[in-house]
């Protein structure tokens, strides 16, 4: 049926529109992305860029107001958006694509054991026994790091990174071809960030799963992808490899991020921040959304939202002025680039 | 001098049992131990960073330090004189000196008030100067931080962004004509673009009016960038003290080494060596009286768990580690 060649997840010109009593919110818009078999494929950006709308849009979690529109969604090419309600719960959701969700400190039901929930779910998808899925959930809990006899355990006697490492058990229930995780270490101590990063990339070795981490830590979204997108204002500014995407920057809003984020190796590199606040997404996007904050916009960036361009094999840039990059990552080191 | 002495600083928590196992099986109470003989000082303009993780007794030192909680033992000494049981005129002058920013903008201003206000409150409170002056004051401390009081000043908390909340509450934090300001976690709840912003108006402000500070994060990452001095915590106990990059960059105790190691560092290239700590964080209840780590640690030995080491106060350009074992880990190249 598909060719393995072919990516797992693959994304066309996503759009999702919210209407809101202000107006419609385009949250995300012309998003295309692939997702290939056995990759982690990271997805970073700050608050309200778009990428846990654009998350929901892929497993139907949208809110009531919330429209998504794409030109392609496919999964192992079974067109996702098309389904019937019914089917994509039943084939798709937990059984091939799963989720471990940003606030999985408050997922669980504080009245139930752990290890019945992680039943529930299994026995929702397959006609297991009890006793059948109890195994496959003492499993998962060794696969996790976490002791079986936990299972007996309630979500109030569990740490926070405890309660993480269940919830990502119970995404792997079903040995889903793509989980999708949802800042999964944040506001996690770093000892146990350290543990539960380990304990992915055994995942992703051992099962063959593939996994889109979407998280702010770009540290964290640098040691563990293979490939990157960076989102603003709804869109993807700017995908690559992670090492070109590190190593060869093109856009603006990429070098701007790299000047803002700290690093433990480089102290005492002086850190720039990006001067303004994000947009707020009202309104059709006539110009690029990062021009009102980038210190190399001109005319053409104010007048049209620029077309995503494929500057090397697999890395992906939309900004009109790319091929000036060079020039701007030299420009962008100095702080006074982004003061005026 | 130093601005600010802690001094074999303590704090515990009494557990009391329920109602059965307090008065049938006459069970003691239990106690946590939320910090631990903390002996440090602060000079004059100097920036101490306070890491570690959740648990680790900073919030609590902190609460100390601002007069909310007092210690069990130990002194808090401001410019030699204990805090401790201050009364009237002089525990008010305390509290103006000595300021705190809050780790969430979101909650720490109040939604009712003009931003003009929330700066004003704190002067206002303490009667600090008349009317006129208070408003004078509040107006140019809003110029300050970067909110030009014209545009700014009338509006309420829901019309401003996370960054610009998080300049109101140093605004509020600096009208006070403070000598200690107490960070705790203050870019935490930022995005990553504009956290660099607040970190250099920190610093700006420092330079300008110069106060010391208390800064408390679990990154250590921002930490060894606005630090001088570095102070890790683990259980309430120091760890390890130090020259913020100097701690950073050779790490003596197993703690501040595994802690250190588990930092993402935002090169793809990179590759850590990962740390080897067993186990979870526990909580300091009746804890044996030697190092907290001990149960942890890789290279623990009996003795760890029997006694502690303080460290010393005084110099604060010394490298220190509370470690009974740090030269023959350092002898094996551990």
């Amino acid at each position: 049926m598909s060719n393995p060649q072919d990516p797992l997840l693959s994304v066309r010109n996503l759009g999702v529109v919210y209407n809101t009593s202000q107006g419609p919110v385009h949250a995300v818009s012309n998003v295309s992305f692939d997702v290939r078999e056995n990759e982690v494929f990271g997805i970073a950006g700050e608050s309200g860029c778009g990428k846990s709308t654009l998350i929901k849009a892929l497993l139907r979690l949208l809110a009531e107001n919330g429209t998504a529109t794409a030109d392609r969604c496919t999964y192992r090419g079974r067109a996702l958006m098309d389904m019937d309600e019914e089917d994509f719960r039943r084939e798709i959701l937990w059984q091939e694509i799963s989720m471990v969700p940003q606030s999985a400190m408050a997922s669980f039901n504080p009245v139930h054991r752990v290890g019945d929930q992680v039943i529930e779910s299994i026995q929702a998808h397959r006609d297991d026994s009890r006793a059948q899925a109890m195994e496959r959930a003492a499993e998962l809990f060794d696969v996790v790091g976490l002791e079986p006899g936990l299972l007996k355990s309630y979500p109030h006697e569990f740490s926070g990174g405890m309660r993480q490492r269940a919830m990502i058990a119970m995404a792997l229930s079903l040995d889903p071809g793509l989980i999708i995780m949802d800042e999964p270490t944040t506001g996690l101590d770093v000892l146990v960030q350290e543990r539960i990063l380990r304990r992915i990339r055994e995942i992703r070795s051992e099962l063959k799963s593939s996994i889109i981490l979407i998280t702010h830590d770009i540290a964290v979204i640098a040691e563990m992808s293979d490939r990157i997108a960076i989102m603003y204002g709804g869109e993807i500014m700017e995908q690559a490899s992670a090492i070109d995407l590190f190593e060869n920057p093109h856009h603006p809003y990429t070098l701007g991020l790299k000047n803002a984020f700290p690093s433990i190796t480089t102290l005492g590199t002086e850190l720039i921040s990006i001067p303004g606040s994000p947009p707020t997404l009202v309104g059709p996007v006539q110009s690029c959304p990062f021009a009102p904050r980038c210190p190399f916009d001109d005319a053409i960036c104010h007048s049209a939202n620029p077309e995503a361009k494929e500057i090397a094999e697999g890395h992906i840039v939309r900004c009109a002025h790319s091929a000036d990059a060079a020039r701007f990552r030299e420009l962008a080191k100095e702080k006074s680039t982004w003061l005026s | 001098m130093a601005v600010l002495e802690l001094d074999r600083l303590s704090r515990q928590f009494e557990l009391t049992p329920g109602f059965v196992e307090r008065v049938i099986q006459r069970k003691k109470p239990s106690y946590i131990k939320a910090v631990e003989r903390l002996s440090i000082s602060i000079g004059e303009n100097e920036i101490l960073g306070i890491a570690g993780e959740s648990g680790c007794g900073k919030s609590t030192t902190c609460t100390m330090v601002s007069g909310l909680l007092d210690p069990t033992e130990g002194d808090i000494r401001f410019r030699g004189n204990s805090i401790l049981g201050l009364k009237g005129a002089a525990i008010k002058d305390y509290r103006r000196a000595v300021q705190m920013i809050f780790q969430d903008p979101y909650e720490s201003l109040n939604p009712r008030f003009r931003i003009v206000d929330i700066v004003a409150e704190g002067p206002r409170a303490l009667e600090l100067w008349g009317a006129d002056e208070i408003k004078r004051r509040s107006l140019a401390m809003l110029d300050a931080v970067g909110l030009p009081s014209g545009k700014y000043a009338e509006r309420f908390p829901h019309e401003l962004s996370g960054g610009e909340r998080q300049r109101v509450g140093i605004a509020s934090a600096l009208v006070m004509e403070p000598e200690v300001i107490i960070a705790d976690e203050p870019l935490s709840m930022l995005d990553v673009s504009i956290r660099a912003g607040i970190l250099d108006l920190l610093r700006e402000m420092q330079a300008e009016r110069g106060f010391s500070s208390l800064y408390v994060s679990h990154d250590l990452s921002i930490l060894g960038n606005v630090a001088d001095r570095l102070l890790v915590m683990y259980l309430g106990q120091a760890m390890e003290i130090g020259p913020a990059e100097e701690v950073i960059r050779n790490p003596k105790h197993p703690y501040t080494k595994a802690l250190i190691g588990a930092v993402p560092i935002p090169d793809p290239r990179s590759r850590r060596e990962v740390p080897n700590i067993r186990g979870e964080i526990s909580k300091p209840i009746d804890p044996p009286p030697g190092c907290r780590f001990a149960p942890r640690c890789p290279y623990a030995n009996a003795s760890c768990n029997e006694t502690f080491i303080e460290m010393k106060t005084g110099d604060s350009s010394l490298h220190q580690a509370a470690c009974h074992r740090l030269d023959e880990i350092a002898n094996a190249g551990l």
